[in-house]
């Protein structure tokens, strides 16, 4: 079964270890806990998915920290990316 | 993850040896280098170079025509360079008409005792004239460097610089962490380790500055990162696109502040003791902070500049790229880079990113790797030639 690993157990979204196809279901590993979550899109190796539905302008968590900001609501299981999140910081275009 | 070291694994069966020097610190390498002062020299060091090509040729584009804080940081990196221990000596090569003079940068090197020597290209009478002289020059330092042995020393005497490069998902999740591992062994051991790039801590910058030894210290973490964000906010630009780079967010990285979150991870987690300006030589052991940028032929010509032997590249999706004065060990946890790059790439780690070894099988054998490499061993990068000298440059040339 393809794999993806949760950083910290405050994360929304989890990293794919492998390529996936939509309708793929991942084994998502978070320290020893295991759980199962099914893709809803075509999403590359190293990218990550929503673990649970991200509404929009909520903080989307990595490594147990904020890591930017969801600029449209993230169904469970969908690609999280450049697409649908926002950087807070270094941000000279709102400065 | 838990980060911690397995204390079991003790690597008795590995010596350390370098090169000692007159001011007992300990080179890894055995280089004459010929140094530039200034941009202009660079013709005829690269001459001098073809000449005796056992020498290393440091060229750049500056020495002349800079204000204040640019020059004084380009003064402080060539000199930092010239005294890199790896250098057993130096030919300076300066024109005669430049700001940073070749004869102020002998003086600053020889302040280690090393060989230094310096020519300057206008007062011999221009190129065909300095040539025989910087010829007689080197062939007295490419020899009496040729006599210098080897010898058992520990790992207090390394200054370890970490460096991430071409950064995907797989470097915070395997390759960063292992590497912070190592570097948590040097520093437990007495050594120094050197990380910097200043972009790549916005958004993380309040873990580092939780480790901090001082609150001069914690203050320096936040003052950099303040800096480094003001410049961007004044470009009137989005980070983004910059960095994280295109090739980044390709990998998978989609903000810095997540891009910064994996790469603090390479510098391990001991106490920071200090946070330096670029191309600064730290003072004292442990982990310090380098102010500069990530772009990788700045954050690694700052690196050696700043006293690093020996400089771990991890990295996502691969890169040539090496030092002239400090071998570079390029380490990746992606596979398909350790499957294409395998030319670039001198430790593959992707077991850790498949799930299939630990983080603690990662940092043994890139700590195996780095002793090996401290000893003598090429890495690919140097057994390639690639090496690349740029000095971040903080103002306009006049």
């Amino acid at each position: 079964m393809k794999k993806a690993i949760v950083m910290d157990e405050k994360d929304n979204v989890a990293t794919l270890l492998a390529d996936a196809d939509k309708g793929d279901v991942i084994q998502v590993k978070t320290g020893a806990k295991e759980t199962e979550i099914k893709v809803q899109e075509k999403i590359q190796f190293g990218h990550k998915f929503a673990l649970k539905e991200i509404k929009s302008g909520q903080d989307v968590v990595k490594y147990g920290e904020i890591i930017g900001r969801a600029t449209k609501d993230i169904p469970n299981g969908h690609h999280v990316h450049i697409h649908n999140v926002e950087s807070l910081r270094g941000r000279g275009d709102q400065a | 993850m838990v980060l911690g070291i397995n204390k079991t694994r003790d690597f008795a069966d590995m010596e350390l040896s370098g090169y000692m020097r007159p001011d007992g610190s300990f080179g890894f390498r055995n280089h004459i280098a010929i140094l530039c002062s200034v941009g202009c020299a660079n013709d005829v060091a690269l001459r001098l170079g073809r000449l005796y090509p056992e020498t290393v040729v440091l060229t750049h584009r500056q020495g002349c025509a800079q204000l204040g804080g640019d020059k004084e940081q380009a003064a402080r990196t060539l000199a930092g360079l010239g005294k890199n221990p790896n250098i057993a000596g130096v030919l300076v090569v300066g024109m005669g008409c430049e700001s940073i003079t070749a004869g102020y940068l002998a003086d600053e090197i020889s302040k280690t005792k090393k060989m230094v020597e310096f020519l300057v290209v206008l007062d011999e009478g221009g190129l065909m004239a300095a040539l025989p002289k910087g010829a007689r020059l080197l062939d007295h330092m490419v020899r009496e460097a040729s006599q210098m042995k080897r010898v058992p020393c520990g790992l207090e005497r390394l200054t370890l610089g970490v460096k991430c490069g071409l950064t995907d998902t797989t470097s915070g999740i395997a390759t960063n962490p292992a590497v912070g591992m190592v570097a948590d062994r040097v520093v437990e051991s007495g050594g120094r380790v050197i990380f910097g790039e200043t972009p790549e801590i916005i958004g993380a910058e309040h873990i580092l500055a939780k480790r901090a030894a001082t609150q001069e210290v914690e203050k320096g973490v936040y003052r950099v990162v303040n800096e480094c964000e003001e410049r961007i906010k004044a470009s009137g630009m989005d980070i983004r696109g910059a960095n994280p780079a295109p090739g980044n967010i390709t990998g998978g990285i989609t903000t810095i502040e997540e891009k910064s979150l994996g790469a603090i991870k390479k510098g391990g987690g001991t106490t920071l003791q200090g946070v330096v300006a670029y191309g600064e030589i730290p003072e004292g052991k442990g982990l310090f902070f380098m102010d500069g940028p990530g772009r990788t032929p700045e954050a690694l010509t700052g690196l050696s500049g700043a006293g690093a032997q020996i400089i771990i590249f991890t990295t996502g999706g691969g890169s040539p790229a090496g030092s002239l004065v400090s071998p570079v060990i390029k380490v990746t946890g992606n596979p398909r880079t350790a499957q294409r790059l395998s030319d670039h790439i001198d430790i593959d780690v992707s077991a850790i990113t498949r799930g299939e070894s630990t983080l603690e099988d990662g940092y043994e054998v890139i700590f195996r790797e780095l002793i090996k490499v401290a000893s003598g061993k090429a890495t690919k990068s140097e057994a390639l030639g690639c090496g690349m000298m740029s000095i971040w440059n903080i103002g306009s040339h006049m």
